[in-house]
């Protein structure tokens, strides 16, 4: 069985003064079965990778195979396997979702029905109602249905979630899980953590065009060094803390610091927060908070990168 | 058997008749607005077989022989005035003629006309040659017969501009304004990304064209049949057919537009630049032969020019579409070169 897909070398070059590289020689090879997300800030060459790989965008170089295919030579073979859904369509407001439905419907030479389109998404309700009358949640899971009424092998999906509140986003997480169950590949970008962690087999750390990590959620988080957080900050009289300092402490494994509050990778936090308390009040400094946590995938994006994700806009 | 549910080609032309349908305001724009703008046009300019002729009198007796022949004369409308007043009512074209006493000479009037205006001209003649029949009462009074032929009023001219105005309207913003919009709004990359056939969404954009042209063309026939009688002279085969052509010739220049951009400001401005003038010189409202002759091998190659000379040949003379052969071999060079370069250029992605 072919990879899902297959990209060696993927270069993205935008002309103009300067030139931008959005791409810059990315590798990257998705199983079939697997869901597989592109995780990174807005501008770190995501969507660009994707557009690439659905076809919509020319490589400056590099080589692209989806499901066996080469790009330019099978393209139409390619479209019958794969469905997408991109940022930001605008779907007609006046036509109904059946009837959005039956129009994509009817693009591809096999897939489900229009009907069995709406139920997987759950919008059964509202199959008759004018797409302009959606709501936010209701509009992202009438995009994916339209993305599986061709009954793909293999379906992108650009940043489902962004903008949803948290029901709607619980909603389409159940319908992607649905459309996995069956066995199909999913590629998916988001800078949402918490998507990518509930969502995705492997993940694919992306910054400046090129991937910086890769591996299963739990691996990347491992790779900090420790599974569990301790957040903590020191009240205001207190002498600001050296990093060497903490990592002396039993079993801590990574220090950082934004603001006020430290955050400390340790593998054993009963071994560490007694050594921890104690440390501090022999230096005669006092707490004003302490939290202990998971790792998240933003913890790791930040190891890597020293960026939070959310302020990591600049490309 | 056909099967609609799975025809690309049927559900795009069938989406684009929802939306359209759906769609008040663009129905009212589309139908209603050139309905009312001939209505307008051909209520104000109406032809008046029983016009008056408006003279006002300024210091001429009742009991002159000037003012007595033109009482007698059931054409004109006499109005007694102070000259202040009738030169006003000149500027205005309230009054046609001013007729006024000369002290120096009490049988020979002098007249002030506006010779700008026809009208005014005309009135001159018209109390000149009164006046001589009155002193002369041997001049010959001719019979005139009046020609009756319809086609030969303003709304019978009006209207196949109207028509071609419809036509150029409706295929370059039906197809370039919706192709940009499609682009902006992403759809047309949606599109790309499925197994759509390029061939099957540009065919259902011409066809639902045709169609939508086809009702617009027939509304406005039955409104100038039933309003102003307005009757075609020539073949309505003849006449369909011409219509589709300005239907592809002008969707051709709509796509060709449209083929490369971005927003829907570069095509709305690149649209009126191409229309606006066509408005003008084409001979929509009034003969493009009003022009000077240097204009007219220029104002000859405009597809609006070509498309109204072939609708009012066949609606107002009875031609076909062979006796107009030069503007027909036009319209389908337009629209075969407009497709071509169109489709060679045209951004889908």
């Amino acid at each position: 069985m072919p990879l899902a897909i297959e990209c060696r070398q993927l270069v993205k070059r935008y002309d103009g003064k300067p030139p931008v590289e959005a791409v810059r020689g990315l590798d990257l090879q998705v199983e079939q079965g697997e869901c597989f997300g592109l995780l990174g800030p807005n501008g770190a060459g995501k969507t660009t990778t994707m557009e690439i790989l659905e076809g919509l965008l020319d490589a400056t170089s590099g080589e692209v195979k989806v499901l066996g295919y080469h790009w330019g030579q099978h393209d139409h073979d390619i479209r019958e396997r794969i469905g997408i859904s991109l940022q930001e369509t605008k779907l007609d407001e006046k036509l109904t979702i059946k009837e959005t439905l039956t129009l994509f419907r009817s693009f591809y030479r096999t897939g489900i029905t229009p009907d069995e389109a709406i139920r997987r998404v759950s919008l059964e309700e509202k199959t008759n109602a004018r797409i302009g009358k959606l709501s936010g949640g209701q509009m992202q899971r009438l995009a994916i249905a339209c993305a599986i009424v061709g009954d793909p092998q293999l379906l992108f999906l650009d940043e489902p979630s962004t903008g949803l509140d948290p029901q709607s986003r619980r909603q389409l997480w159940e319908v992607i899980k649905n459309f996995r169950a069956t066995g199909r590949t999913v590629l998916l970008t988001t800078h949402y953590m918490d998507e990518a962690e509930r969502l995705c087999d492997r993940v694919a750390v992306v910054d400046h065009g090129q991937i910086i990590a890769l591996g299963t959620p739990q691996e990347l988080i491992a790779r900090l060094g420790g599974e569990h957080l301790i957040d903590f900050s020191l009240s205001d009289d207190s002498p600001a803390l050296q990093g060497d300092e903490l990592l002396q402490l039993p079993s801590a494994r990574s220090v950082r610091r934004t603001d006020a509050t430290y955050n400390l990778a340790v593998e054993t936090p009963h071994l560490a927060l007694p050594a921890l308390l104690n440390f501090l009040e022999s230096t005669n400094r006092s707490l004003a908070h302490l939290t202990t946590r998971h790792a998240t995938l933003e913890d790791v994006f930040v190891s890597l990168t020293g960026r939070n994700l959310d302020e990591a806009t600049d490309v | 058997m056909f099967d609609r549910q799975h025809s690309p080609l049927w559900q795009l032309v069938i989406s684009r008749v929802r939306l359209f349908l759906r769609e008040p305001a663009a129905l009212f724009w589309v139908y209603g607005f050139p309905i009312l703008m001939m209505a307008a046009l051909g209520t104000a300019f109406r032809d008046n077989p029983q016009e008056t002729i408006t003279v006002d009198l300024v210091g001429i007796p009742v009991e002159s022989p000037v003012h007595q022949a033109l009482a007698k004369d059931q054409r004109f409308k006499v109005v007694e005035s102070a000259i202040a007043d009738s030169t006003k009512r000149l500027q205005y074209g309230k009054t046609d003629l001013i007729v006024q006493a000369d002290p120096q000479s009490a049988d020979r009037p002098q007249f002030w006309e506006e010779p700008r205006r026809t009208e005014s001209r005309l009135a001159r003649y018209a109390v000149e040659a009164a006046i001589g029949r009155q002193q002369q009462s041997d001049t010959a009074i001719y019979e005139v017969q009046h020609l009756s032929t319809a086609g030969s009023r303003y709304i019978d001219f009006l209207l196949p501009g109207m028509l071609g105005m419809g036509l150029m309207g409706g295929g370059m913003w039906g197809v370039g304004f919706l192709v940009v919009d499609l682009r902006v709004r992403r759809l047309l990359k949606r599109f790309l990304a499925t197994p759509m056939r390029q061939r099957d969404f540009l065919m259902s954009i011409m066809i639902s064209r045709m169609v939508f042209s086809i009702i617009d063309i027939l509304v406005l026939i039955a409104f100038g049949y039933f309003a102003f009688g307005v009757r075609s002279q020539g073949s309505t085969w003849q006449l369909l057919i011409v219509v589709l052509l300005g239907a592809v010739s002008f969707s051709g220049i709509g796509l060709l537009i449209a083929s490369r951009a971005r927003t829907l400001e570069t095509v709305s401005g690149l649209m009126n630049l191409i229309i606006l003038p066509m408005w003008v010189l084409s001979g929509v409202f009034f003969s493009s032969e009003r022009f000077p002759e240097a204009m007219q091998p220029v104002i000859n190659l405009l597809p609006l020019t070509a498309l109204n000379q072939m609708l009012r040949g066949i609606m107002l003379e009875g031609a076909t579409i062979t006796s107009c052969w030069k503007q027909a071999t036009l319209l389908t060079v337009y629209a075969v070169v407009t497709f071509t370069v169109a489709l060679r250029i045209f951004r889908w992605k």
